[in-house]
């Protein structure tokens, strides 16, 4: 099986990469880029049975910093 | 006092560490990462560099290694613990210190010697210094934006736990925080490199207060 995790910066902290980026578009000529967000994917290819709870534990304890980042999981 | 300085692969101021804590009359051993023990020692000093190439986040796999488990054990039994640049990202990652190390708010590498306020004396570390000192420390870091949420940022001033300030904020970390203590006062976690300035050749010898300190304070412990 394969999960795809997909790491963001928490709402509210203050992401300058995203900030650049957005910066980036406009300079290009992109109006209406109202706010840019960047963050990781991160494709998994597990064990068949591998739980969600497992993969929970994974994003929590090395995937993202749960201090500043949230996740998210799709399992494919 | 005995010191180990741990090593992770990407470590490049593990010697500069070692230099600094030896000139100020300590005793130290390096430990590489894989090794789950540490020797019997007053203080475990995390060095800075770029520890498994900065892969997935700053610290982020350091923070799993064999030996970090230690570290964590050393700490919870009240052990003293320095963490410096990507030590202060790692020991951020293990949980040992609040908050987090973010990219710098300009996204530029970042390498000068900046002035840093000491905010407090009252810990083993900043003791050779007053509250209000000025020092100049260099810094060399991609990611010492220091971020917390609104709660943990009241209780480290509240507590007193912001070591030091940036004179003029390089990097865009919350209230200009260049460097925080831990609840017990006993792990320093800080961006800006008091190894580098410890001797005339490096330019400044500001950091030798803080090394001669945290000797004298733990010799007498």
């Amino acid at each position: 099986m394969k999960a795809r995790v997909h790491v963001m910066l928490k709402d509210g902290v203050l992401d300058p990469q995203g900030a650049a980026v957005q910066h980036a578009l406009g300079s290009l000529g992109f109006d209406g880029v109202e706010s840019v967000r960047q963050g990781k994917v991160i494709e998994l290819d597990l064990a068949d049975g591998t739980s969600e709870d497992t993969i929970a534990q994974m994003c929590e304890k090395l995937l993202a910093n749960m201090v500043i980042e949230s996740y998210r999981v799709e399992v494919l | 006092m005995r010191a180990a300085v741990i090593v992770f692969p990407g470590s490049n101021c593990d010697r500069d560490m070692a230099v600094a804590l030896k000139a100020a009359g300590a005793d130290v051993t390096m430990v590489w990462h894989k090794d789950a023990n540490l020797p019997d020692v007053d203080l475990v000093a995390v060095p800075g560099g770029f520890s498994f190439g900065d892969y997935l986040r700053c610290g982020a796999i350091a923070a799993q290694s064999p030996i970090c488990k230690s570290v964590v054990a050393h700490v919870e039994r009240g052990g003293y613990a320095l963490g410096v640049c990507n030590g202060f990202q790692v020991l951020t990652e293990t949980g040992l210190l609040p908050g987090a190390l973010m990219r710098n708010a300009g996204l530029k590498f970042i390498c000068k010697t900046v002035g840093l306020n000491v905010v407090t004396s009252d810990n083993a570390f900043t003791e050779g210094y007053s509250a209000g000192d000025t020092v100049d420390f260099p810094v060399a870091h991609h990611d010492g934006n220091y971020t917390i949420d609104a709660d943990g940022l009241a209780r480290l001033h509240g507590e007193d736990r912001v070591a030091f300030t940036y004179c003029d904020n390089p990097n865009g970390s919350i209230d200009d925080i260049a460097g925080i203590l831990s609840e017990n006062r006993r792990v320093l976690g800080m961006m800006p490199h008091p190894e580098r300035a410890v001797d005339n050749g490096h330019g400044g010898t500001d950091g030798q207060a803080l090394f001669r300190g945290l000797l004298g304070q733990l010799t007498n412990a």
